[in-house]
């Protein structure tokens, strides 16, 4: 498997406050992580860091890989982010995917709009094509940022936080959905439910201030606490010992 | 009243009022569309108060006023974002400072010169039947650059707009693009202060594309629609404010607003009419 991009010993954060010190990690071709780690532990930062959103103030970033990063990168952020009453619609959200390709002058033709309209009928979501963002439910709404995360093809998905503001149902079929994605491409994924996390993701990041890689799924409160990690562990009935996947 | 119109266009000066109406509610119609999709309303109005500081210094050494307030409107556009990246200050309170320090500026340095400031009032509240032909030639330019600029990067400009992380991960140039966007704005306003004045602009910004807004979620029918309401609007105020004798400004804001009112009614009906009919 190839090695996608090499984090080393990269220090990251804004306007001179360190949020992430001196952390490592690979990516590699169908890794599956999970971003674990307390709010305002450098999560999300750490996705900015290795998309390049965000330059390292120490340390650097490796790109493994020939393929200029808009190609390489699938990016869903987190939905709070995005202004609901924008005035756009799937459709144009969906393309979007499509703009680092394209360039910035680059026009939209049939093939692009092809590519969208096959993205949108492997979500699921053909019917909701000439909406505004605006009328859509909260998991209607992931599914077409997913859409455009996925419409170039990339190496490697990134989602932060992509069980927010959705139903279980759709959370049930996200999950079925990045299994059959990882056989094309390596996922990232930030999460706060551990729970869930462990039975899909083939290994973990917990990120607090710094980051500690566990090379498996399966993780205990004790290694938790030595990884300086303190989540929320979201369980039904008892909660185990060990988090074990849900097999 | 068709013999009062008929008059009405013999003079010169009216005629370039028309021209300037079409050649502002044009450009209003793209920037007004992306500060309101983008949120920047309270910056705009901020750049547009500012820029009275540069009149006002105008005013006192001597030079045309139109200079001064681009000038003012450019640093306040830039002095907002350094105020608050470089020195921490909040991005509210930076453009509420800028906004009143730029108000406090002008009206210093016109208390300062000496004698009467005849147009004054004209830069306050606007007065599109002193047009001149030289402002007619920069508005003509500002509109097709900026027609150009829309047309070649309607992509990244709407992408930015909505969501710039997004846009930046596909390595679109967001930071120049938003800088481009942030100078039309700047230069926008300040040609357009001639037409409803400082106090009042920012609803010739704000009101043609959130009434656009009711009846398309499409960006760039928003430009287009918001462009043709704009320049109704300020005809129609331009009209009604020769026949009864009462500045044009403040007439071409109320039009705007009568229209909001009619559309958001229409809109009550047409959404009323599909529901029962479902």
């Amino acid at each position: 498997m190839a090695k996608i991009l090499e984090i080393i010993s990269a220090s990251a954060g804004y306007n001179n406050e360190i949020v992430l010190k001196d952390i490592n990690l690979e990516i590699s071709d169908f890794d599956f992580v999970g971003v674990i780690g307390p709010n305002g532990g450098g999560k999300t930062t750490l996705l900015k860091l290795l998309l390049g959103d965000l330059k390292p103030i120490k340390g650097t970033v490796k790109y493994c890989s020939r393929t200029p990063k808009e190609s390489l990168f699938g990016y869903l952020p987190q939905i709070t982010s995005i202004d609901k009453r924008f005035p756009i619609t799937v459709n144009e959200v969906v393309l979007s995917g499509l703009l680092g390709k394209k360039g910035v002058t680059g026009r939209y033709n049939k093939k692009d709009n092809q590519l969208a309209f096959d993205m949108l009928n492997r979500i699921g979501i053909t019917e909701l094509k000439d909406k505004a963002i605006g009328e859509l439910s909260g998991g209607q709404l992931q599914r077409v940022f997913l859409s455009r995360a996925l419409i170039s093809h990339p190496r490697l998905l990134v989602l932060d936080e992509p069980n927010t503001f959705v139903d279980n149902k759709f959370e049930k079929e996200l999950y079925e959905l990045l299994k059959e994605l990882n056989n094309e491409m390596a996922i990232i994924m930030v999460s706060h439910d551990l729970g869930t996390i462990t039975s899909h993701v083939k290994t973990i990041a917990c990120v607090n201030r710094t980051l500690h890689y566990h090379p498996s799924n399966r993780i205990s409160t004790e290694q938790l606490a030595a990884y300086d990690c303190p989540i929320q562990i979201i369980a039904h009935g008892k909660i185990p010992h060990t988090i074990l996947g849900k097999h | 009243m068709l013999n009062t119109i008929a008059n009405f266009f013999e003079y010169q000066f009216v005629t370039n009022a028309f021209a300037a109406a079409l050649l502002i509610s044009i450009a209003a119609a793209m920037v007004g569309t992306y500060i309101v999709a983008k949120r920047l309303v309270f910056l705009s109005g901020g750049i547009t108060h500012a820029s009275f500081g540069g009149i006002g210094i105008a005013y006192y050494i001597g030079i045309n006023p139109i200079i001064g307030a681009a000038v003012f409107a450019v640093l306040a556009a830039f002095g907002v974002e350094a105020l608050h990246q470089k020195m921490n200050v909040r991005e509210d309170s930076a453009i509420g400072m800028l906004w009143s320090v730029g108000m406090a500026i002008g009206i210093f340095f016109i208390y300062l010169t000496p004698g009467y400031s005849p147009n004054l009032m004209t830069f306050l509240f606007g007065s599109i039947l002193t047009v001149s032909s030289s402002d007619l030639i920069l508005l003509l330019i500002l509109n097709l650059v900026m027609v150009s600029f829309f047309v070649i990067f309607y992509k990244p400009i709407l992408y930015l707009a909505f969501d710039s992380e997004f846009a930046k991960t596909q390595q679109i140039p967001v930071k120049i693009f938003s800088y481009i966007l942030k100078g039309f704005l700047a230069i926008t306003i300040v040609l357009s202060i001639r037409m409803v004045g400082i106090i009042l602009l920012i609803s010739m910004l704000t009101i043609p594309p959130t009434i656009a807004n009711l009846f398309t979620k499409r960006f760039s029918n928003i430009i287009y629609i918001s462009a043709i309401i704009g320049f109704v609007g300020s005809i129609g105020g331009l009209l009604i404010s020769y026949n009864i004798n009462v500045p044009s400004g403040a007439t071409i804001i109320m039009v705007l607003v009568a229209i909001f009112a009619i559309a958001k009614l229409a809109k009550y009906i047409i959404v009323r009419t599909q529901l029962r009919s479902t």
